[in-house]
């Protein structure tokens, strides 16, 4: 009786099993398609631009489909696909922000660098048709691409042309140093503005950027390129000088700290703030909400620290990373290098650089976009790519490669906060964050070496 | 004749405690195993390399200073927290416990607030207190207030208090409703009778007989403070302007989640497990005695 029973649930869970099994990947047999997942973390509406490229992919060809999904902003996409490999799980491509990329890097079998990939599948494919500050911020220390650039950004400048011209200023020309920055931040806040300037990305922009134009390194080891026992180096003369220059501005309100990440970036196209540094991606939004004349231009300097004139900008945004599983196939990875192929393609680049705001990455997108006139009719979509590519890429205007530097980040906008609410001064909020952030970095190499 | 019920299956006990058992076992033991074991290694963030360190990560904690910031942060907000709210909610239980015109809208109004969730919530605050787009915000400001709590950590940790203390009232509002409902009427009455005001009616009855009430209460806002403020702290603060928003709950989440330290989180989480047992255990131990149970 009993035995009968068992036999009959053995065979019926062994039918349910086949049946599963038959129709699970069944349906991607059925049309003969490798399917790929892909997890990013771009909101809308960029997030439905980017699956619009997906879906022009897809219907590019018959033998691969890509199935983007969306995993929540860049921090959680990251947790995702860690938590997903961890299980044996993860997705085939994984978009991750550019602060994750020593993480990255450092997780070795996690990953197949992209290099390795188009060389296994022999699929065509030019890594130095990429922008410098693009390709050296996504390669290894010998010059190997690690992961696929997408969507770029740099920071720049916008400013409000409206208040400008109410200042007295020439809305034509943007202040190029900090000391002709101040001097219009005064004129402006004598006109009556109440936020003359304003930036987001503090982190980002007032500092990592900072060091790049200024060849000033944020970390010793090439800015951690070198190897993982890089220490901050943002207690260097020119922090100082620029985070208490920031200080005396804030307190005389001709500056306005608005918060941390891109949480200012509503200040610009509102109107209450003249004058933003941020993401270059901020542009699609002024585009919408803005109902004054703005411009754009590149970052400001510090004449006394850029004697041989400001270098090149380093970038933001994103790249698509090709992750490893314990099932994964060789059909797989070639489908991923079909993928991957096609988003470097420059007409590609050039369309998602023109629909979004990102820089384009690669030289032939670049030059594609301005053949067609683009810049002609946007004056000023132009900046961040002309301020990427400026000079030569130095060893401190490379790009970042320290571990955990979300944390980083977090640790210096902490004691920024601290030092704009009168509780310390540049160089105490400077010594204070290179010491947090060096036990994060000991921290990562030690978790990490070997 | 012996009357005393027996359970002829020796197995049965076994088998109807079983469930409790398995769900105690896979949802308590075996994840609080987890944080005890990884608060005793170092690993990267893919788990591919792990090492045993001792108490290191302890060490990492305890000794740094801007961990007790955040102790100090947990212990203002969750007193503040608890009184607040068990304070307001008894306030309002006693005046809807009186007899009012449309006492069971006003009632039902002040249920309300928690069917929300506590990051909706947080939202809804925001847009009150927000000094660009807020409307209260705003208003301080028109006031020549310089409102902004993105820079004020007093400000800051002021309006986290608030948001969470709000949706904590209707929880307690209930239960102290209930506790008042419970009194009987007479035992007022006679007290009233014999010449007692209103206040001394309050602390000489009511209170006594809501002390069971208040007792629950307090241990529940505790911990509800202590952990389940985080979804209200990331809406709103994010743990800043510097680290004046900072509670312990909100500080495993970062170093866990966003800087992929398991092990320092792990070591935190361990910590925070064993200041909550200690204090309920004290709460138990010391406050129960001045519970006066009916």
């Amino acid at each position: 009786m009993l035995t009968r029973r068992k036999l009959a649930l053995l065979t019926g869970a062994a039918t349910t099993t086949a049946l599963l099994l038959a129709a699970l990947p069944g349906s991607a047999l059925a049309q003969g398609k490798t399917v790929i997942d892909f997890w990013h973390g771009l909101p809308q509406p960029l997030g439905g631009q980017l699956e619009q490229v997906v879906k022009e992919f897809n219907d590019s060809q018959q033998a691969v489909q890509v199935n983007a999904s969306y995993k929540g902003a860049y921090p959680e996409t990251m947790q995702a696909a860690i938590a997903a490999f961890r299980a044996g799980n993860a997705p085939h491509v994984v978009q991750m922000f550019e602060v994750g990329t020593a993480t990255m890097m450092a997780a070795g079998p996690a990953i197949k660098p992209v290099y390795q990939l188009m060389q296994e599948t022999g699929a065509a494919f030019d890594a130095n048709a990429y922008i410098p500050a693009v390709k050296g911020y996504y390669s290894s220390k010998d010059g190997k691409m690690m992961a696929l650039p997408f969507n770029s950004s740099s920071t720049i400048m916008f400013y409000n042309k409206d208040a400008f011209q109410k200042a007295g200023l020439d809305p034509n020309k943007p202040p190029a140093t900090w000391p002709e920055m101040i001097e219009a931040t005064k004129k402006l806040k004598a006109s009556g503005s109440t936020c003359p300037m304003t930036t987001s990305w503090p982190v980002w922009a007032q500092f990592e950027q900072l060091g790049a134009i200024h060849n000033t390194p944020f970390a010793s080891q090439a800015n951690g390129f070198g190897g993982l026992n890089a220490e901050l180096k943002i207690d260097a003369p020119l922090y100082v000088k620029h985070v208490q220059t920031l200080i005396d501005m804030q307190k005389e309100g001709l500056f306005k700290y608005g918060g941390r990440d891109n949480k200012p970036d509503a200040l610009f196209p509102s109107g209450e703030c003249a004058m933003i540094h941020g993401s270059s991606g901020l542009r699609s939004r002024i585009l919408k909400e803005a109902t004054f004349a703005w411009g754009a231009a590149p970052l400001p300097y510090w004449p006394d620290f850029a004697k041989d004139g400001p270098k090149n900008s380093i970038i933001g945004g994103a790249a698509f990373w090709v992750m490893t599983s314990p099932k994964r196939t060789p059909a797989e990875y070639k489908a991923v290098s079909q993928f991957f192929s096609y988003l470097a393609k420059p007409e590609v680049d050039s369309k998602w650089h023109m629909d979004t705001g990102y820089v384009p990455v690669t030289m032939k997108g670049f030059e594609l976009t301005k053949a067609q006139g683009y810049y002609e009719k946007n004056p000023g979509a132009d900046v961040p790519a002309a301020q990427l590519t400026r000079t030569p890429t130095t060893e401190n205007s490379m790009g970042l490669r320290l571990g955990n530097l979300p944390e980083i980040r977090n640790i210096i906008q902490e004691e920024l906060e601290k030092a704009f609410q009168g509780q310390q001064d540049a160089k105490q909020a400077l010594d204070s964050a290179v010491k947090r952030g060096n036990a994060v970095l000991r921290n990562f190499e030690r978790a990490n070496k070997g | 004749m012996q009357r005393r019920v027996t359970f002829d299956n020796r197995l049965l006990p076994y088998l109807l405690l079983a469930p409790q058992v398995a769900v105690t076992l896979v949802f308590f033991i075996w994840p609080a195993a987890q944080a005890v074991w990884q608060s005793v290694h170092l690993q990267d963030a893919f788990g591919i390399r792990s090492e045993f360190v001792w108490f290191e990560n302890f060490e990492h904690v305890l000794t740094d200073p801007n961990y007790l910031d955040t102790l100090k942060v947990t212990v203002v907000f969750s007193v503040a927290v608890t009184v607040l709210s068990m304070g307001t909610a008894l306030l309002l239980a006693v005046l809807a416990d009186s007899k009012i015109k449309g006492a069971r809208a006003y009632k039902t109004l002040l249920i309300w607030p928690y069917a929300l969730a506590p990051a909706v919530a947080a939202v809804l605050w925001m847009f009150i207190f927000n000094p660009d787009i807020g409307s209260f915000g705003l208003a301080l400001k028109s006031l020549g207030y310089d409102w902004d709590y993105r820079l004020n950590g007093g400000q800051a940790l002021w309006m986290v208090i608030m948001a969470a203390s709000w949706k904590q009232v209707a929880y307690n509002f209930i239960f102290f409703l209930a506790g008042l409902q419970a009194i009987p009427r007479s035992v007022m009455e006679a007290a009233a009778i014999d010449g007692a005001g209103p206040v001394r009616r309050f602390w000489t009855i009511t209170f006594p007989l809501l002390s069971p009430t208040t007792f629950f209460l307090l241990v529940v806002d505790m911990v509800y403070a202590f952990f389940e403020t985080f979804g209200t702290i990331h809406a709103l603060t994010q743990g800043g302007p510097g680290k004046a928003t900072e509670t312990l709950i909100f500080r495993v989440y970062h170093d866990g989640v966003v800087n992929n330290d398991l092990g320092g989180s792990s070591a935190q989480s361990v910590i925070l497990m064993v200041i909550v047992i200690a204090l309920t255990a004290v709460q138990f131990r010391f406050i129960e005695r001045k519970v006066h149970y009916a």
